[in-house]
């Protein structure tokens, strides 16, 4: 797919409720497009709350708050994400735990707590079957619990490696292989033993094999999981391949290899990178700006790989904390950010 | 036993003359009044060493010469020099820095706050503690620390 250079971000929308910082957000990928349920937005924050947001169904129309997730988290909720069939929502806390939500009825009970870490969670991830989920904290770890029947979560696994600060977890999504980003400038790559079910660290991408050089505060991945892209306090964002095919006859172990370095873009660290399943990869940075990347299919030889499609200064008023495509509506993307608020945006194509 | 200081006999600075704010005649009530380096060090001379009776100018441990400012970019980066190289106060410093700006600037200010180059030992670990705002955020959630800071920042009365 090629992408027109002729389009812009509309801003459709600005959220308000939050009273601290908007850390994350996550769409609800059982909702919106043709799903026939409206489109459902979840947003956490310093404020110790978790807000939930949804489309009024009529004419298309806009973002209301229809929860507001409050008195179970004691500190700043740092991150959310929804499990595969849009049933649960898990959001990591600076308090140590790690909630699980469930919507019965018109209400969002808080149905378990996961408990082990030492000190603040900072990020949670479902694997593609919503059968595992994955957190990850300050206390260099990286846990791995098996969903059970009746929402209880069993612990199968405590990864250590990191040697510090473990800022993100994501699985890759289709298969079992989970991703961990730190503070200590590496993403690590675990996969299960095959008979052992024993789960240990595979590849370290650091700066010994082109990684970053500080920080990696996020990553994602393309829809068909060939491709990763990560992000980092050094300014740059890293594209990163593997070949699938093997990944999908192998264990897991298969290497994943630098593609290339998007450097020179952001003037502060990048927060947040988030591809879409058309292709397109957002950033959010602490310079309150969005920008959108594309694989660059100008066919010259020497040329980058990828270019920028187009960058959106003062997309907020503060720091740019999270971007987030929308799972079902591929022109939807929304951001959060130290201002408080949440914006939905429109990447709209001129004619 | 009283627990041992980490620099139990700092040197004591003389401190700058407070100069009074030239007054320019502004006749456009509307007009914007930028932020220069004069304001922001008023913001963080006063502030208190963590172990000492003595205001972070005293000590030398910030200087007007420490501030600098891009009020058109809402940038401010702030350069501090610890006491002594193995100073352990020093992200206590930097977070007393960061929250009094914090409290202080309009939020559209990018702060950056580093040790000066060659004055700590552990230098780059501390530079990338102070200017991680999730840390920051996290540290500013525990009561001990947020206590100890609040007590830096607390005014004097001289």
């Amino acid at each position: 797919m090629s992408f027109s250079e002729d389009c812009e971000l509309k801003e459709i929308q600005k959220l308000e409720g939050h009273t601290d910082r908007v850390w994350g957000l996550a769409w609800n990928p059982a909702t919106g497009g043709s799903s026939g349920v409206p489109a459902m937005l979840a947003s956490c924050s310093g404020d110790k709350t978790v807000r939930v947001w949804q489309q009024n169904s009529l004419a298309g129309g806009s973002f209301e708050c229809k929860a507001v997730l409050d008195e179970t988290h004691t500190r700043t909720v740092r991150s959310c994400s929804w499990s595969p069939s849009g049933k649960l929502l898990a959001t990591a806390s600076f308090d140590a735990t790690t909630a699980i939500w469930e919507l019965v009825g018109d209400e969002f009970e808080c149905v378990s707590t996961l408990e082990g870490h030492e000190n603040e969670v900072k990020s949670t991830s479902w694997n593609a079957t919503g059968t595992l989920l994955a957190t990850c904290g300050r206390d260099k770890s990286v846990w791995i619990w098996e969903v059970m029947p009746g929402n209880e979560f069993d612990c199968v696994s405590v990864l250590q490696g990191h040697t510090q600060d473990v800022k993100m977890v994501q699985w890759h999504p289709s298969m079992d292989v989970l991703f961990s980003c730190s503070y200590d400038n590496t993403i690590k790559v675990w996969a299960e033993d095959g008979d052992s079910d024993d789960w240990h660290c595979v590849q370290t991408l650091g700066e010994s094999n082109n990684g970053h050089t500080s920080t990696v505060w996020a990553l994602s991945f393309n829809a068909i999981g060939d491709k990763m892209v990560s992000c980092s306090d050094d300014l740059t964002v890293k594209i990163w391949s593997a070949d699938i095919v093997r990944m999908q006859s192998g264990d897991g172990t298969e290497r994943w290899k630098h593609l290339c370095t998007l450097a020179g873009y952001h003037d502060r660290t990048i927060f947040s990178v988030h591809w879409s399943r058309e292709g397109i990869i957002a950033s959010g940075a602490a310079d309150d700006a969005i920008r959108l990347f594309v694989e660059n299919k100008d066919g010259l030889v020497d040329g980058p790989m990828y270019k920028m499609l187009l960058k959106k200064d003062n997309s907020h008023d503060m720091d740019v904390n999270s971007v987030q495509w929308s799972s079902s509506d591929k022109n939807l993307l929304a951001s959060s950010s130290d201002d408080g608020t949440i914006k939905i945006w429109e990447l709209a194509y001129e004619i | 036993m009283a627990p041992s200081l980490i620099n139990a006999n700092p040197v004591v600075y003389e401190v700058k003359d407070r100069r009074t704010r030239i007054s320019t005649t502004v006749v456009d009530e509307y007009s914007v009044e930028p932020i220069d380096e004069q304001e922001i060090f008023d913001h963080i001379r006063d502030i208190k060493d963590p172990e000492h009776p003595y205001s972070l100018e005293e000590l030398k441990v910030i200087s007007e010469e420490a501030v600098e400012v891009d009020d058109k970019k809402s940038y401010v980066r702030i350069t501090f020099t610890p006491t002594v190289e193995h100073c352990s106060m020093a992200t206590v410093i930097g977070l007393c820095l960061r929250v009094k700006l914090m409290r202080s600037l309009p939020s559209r200010y990018k702060v950056d706050i580093r040790v000066a180059p060659g004055t700590h030992a552990t230098e780059a670990a501390v530079n990338k503690q102070l200017n991680d705002k999730e840390r920051v955020a996290a540290a500013l959630e525990n009561p001990n620390l947020v206590n100890m800071v609040d007590e830096c920042l607390a005014p004097s009365y001289d």
